[in-house]
């Protein structure tokens, strides 16, 4: 009865999470896809904890169970509610982290279950092998989940720089084979003598993620995060195989096929093959290329009220958000400046690339934060249409997703990026802190055309002053 | 060979159910916006987080004196819960952004 029962929790809660990440996948239900595949989730678990039965034997140990849930629980929630909007994408990474490191664990509590316990030792029981298989896979590809998130947190907050050497691919490439053959090896050959070589695999395994992560450029972390998500599916599944769990089965391989389509869409957004993100590490590599070979012009600047005067008179104003607007907090401010301007009788829309910001709808979930309307928001096709009928375009904090080298510099590292042609309109306002080129570390021939005139400052402020001064126009 | 063929027999159901995963996970979300890219990574995020289960399977199990499978499982759990809870909370975040401006 009990086990049938638990039967039924784990297909509602697989049924949940297929739903849910459907419904996740269109606006209209995505939140509701949420909270379904959360219910079943929660179903999971306490059936788990109260019906699951070993040999006819249930599980015991309940107030440790109780405790590792309230304390993750607490940490999880204070975590998710504190974390501003901006650090939206570590958070993930951190928590999917977690979760790598969560299957790593498992893996490394079964090797030790599977063993025969000779003092000191371990040794095979009969056809064991499919079970350390799977140990080994839930193992490395959770540690490298484990270790990798931890490194993109760290670089989407800044505090692990890039870091590469020459030769690189080729000595990762050696890391993930040792950890492989050892792993093959101790499928075979496992004895008392040698079982410690699983903690070697271990440790390659989270040098590997280290290495692999470090090298790439801290604007392709989203799919790198992406992708390391899709790992910790398919670790999710191993534990699957292990316990002939379905639920488990189910959820993770789920999570695995859809996270690599997933990272192939964003690649896709960049106008980027999945292999150029892994391989090329944008950031390092662009800078000796390029940003030297032009000579540049020099910009001009424009006061805070011609500013205000030229968006103050203008028919249509777009505004272009980007990263700059995100490490502003400056998204409030810039919803009050489109207000005030439309009250003017200013016709004012946003032009939000895909990529802008440092994750994949970055700028609709902020704007959306301000109560920015959803009908103000344009995707990249729509706004380059409007481009050519628009008196001022706005350009807060965005700087790669606005190079014009996107389209007409084969050598530039982001030539074929889809980009926002603003330069289409007839004026054009770029606001930054300074001429320090963005993410891609190339310089922006934007900013030396005629059209464009430089504002620069931290976004907020700027837009604080500008609201002022169109107020005393 | 002939293990590898007595093993994909013995394993059917379960190699059944990886396949047909997978293609569901790609047909799933297919025609995802990419408004949703970083919402649904996240709701992803949360649901791998079903390997909670299997932590709290090694919790259950662990003999009351095996120290190390106790701290093992205790840390697993742990970290399980963050990701599950965690990544429930901050979709739910992101999302509810988007719901208000409707």
């Amino acid at each position: 009865m009990g086990i049938s029962l638990l039967t039924i929790c784990y297909l509602i809660a697989s049924v949940t999470f297929i739903l849910g990440l459907k419904m996740l996948s269109n606006p209209a239900s995505a939140r509701k896809g949420n909270l379904i595949a959360a219910a079943g989730m929660t179903i999971a678990i306490i059936g788990t904890i109260f019906l699951y039965e070993d040999n006819a034997e249930k599980l015991h140990n309940h107030a440790w169970i109780f405790g590792g849930i309230f304390i993750g629980g607490v940490v999880g929630t204070l975590a998710a509610k504190k974390v501003k909007m901006t650090a939206m994408p570590e958070m993930v990474s951190l928590f999917n982290g977690m979760g790598g490191a969560c299957a790593a664990l498992i893996s490394i509590s079964e090797f030790h279950n599977l063993g025969i316990n000779t003092t000191p030792g371990w040794e095979m029981p009969d056809g064991g092998q499919t079970k350390l298989l799977i140990i080994f896979l839930g193992l490395i590809i959770g540690s490298v989940s484990f270790a990798g998130s931890i490194i993109a947190w760290g670089k989407l907050n800044g505090r692990i720089k890039d870091f590469a050497f020459t030769g690189q691919q080729i000595f990762n490439i050696i890391l993930l084979l040792v950890a492989v053959s050892i792993a093959a090896y101790l499928i075979f050959n496992i004895s008392d003598t040698n079982y410690y070589l699983f903690y070697v695999v271990l440790a390659v395994a989270i040098s590997y993620g280290i290495l692999f992560v470090f090298p790439i450029g801290g604007a392709d972390m989203p799919v790198v995060i992406s992708l390391l998500n899709s790992f910790t599916g398919v670790a999710a599944a191993c534990g699957g195989f292990l316990y002939d769990n379905k639920a488990m089965l189910t959820g993770g391989i789920l999570v695995g096929s859809a996270g690599t389509l997933l990272t192939i869409l964003m690649c896709k957004a960049m106008n980027r093959s999945l292999a150029n993100v892994l391989i090329g590490s944008f950031g390092g590599s662009a800078k000796t290329t390029s940003g030297t070979t032009k000579e540049q012009g020099a910009y001009k600047e424009i006061s805070l009220s011609d500013a205000a005067m030229v968006m103050t008179y203008a028919h249509k104003v777009m505004i272009v958000p980007g990263y700059g607007l995100a490490v502003a907090q400056a998204q409030h401010a810039c919803h009050e400046l489109e207000k005030l301007l439309t009250e003017k009788g200013v016709e004012v829309k946003y032009a939000i690339h895909p990529v802008a910001g440092r994750m994949p709808g970055h700028m609709n979930v902020l704007l959306a934060e301000a109560d920015v309307s959803y009908d103000n928001l344009l995707e990249m096709e729509q706004a380059n249409e409007e481009f050519p009928t628009t008196d001022v375009v706005l350009v807060l904090g965005a700087n790669d997703v606005v190079n014009p080298a996107a389209k007409t510099d084969p050598s530039s590292p982001i030539y074929g990026m889809p980009i926002l042609d603003v330069e289409l309109a007839k004026t054009c306002i770029v606001n930054k802190r300074s001429m320090k080129p963005g993410y891609a570390g190339i310089e922006n021939d934007l900013f030396f055309q005629p059209k464009t005139s430089m504002l620069f400052g931290d976004a907020k402020k700027v837009l604080q002053d500008l609201i002022g001064e169109i107020k005393n126009l | 060979m002939e293990t590898i063929f007595n093993w994909i027999s013995s394993n059917q159901q379960m190699i059944y159910i990886v396949i047909l995963m997978i293609f569901l996970g790609v047909e799933v979300i297919g025609r995802v916006p990419s408004v949703l890219h970083t919402p649904l990574m996240s709701g992803a995020n949360a649901i791998h987080g079903v390997v909670i289960i299997g932590a709290i399977i090694v919790m259950g199990k662990a003999e009351s004196d095996n120290y190390l499978a106790l701290t093992l499982g205790f840390l697993a759990v742990v970290l399980g819960t963050i990701n599950v809870v965690g990544g429930f909370v901050v979709t739910d975040r992101m999302l509810e952004m988007f719901k208000k401006k409707k």
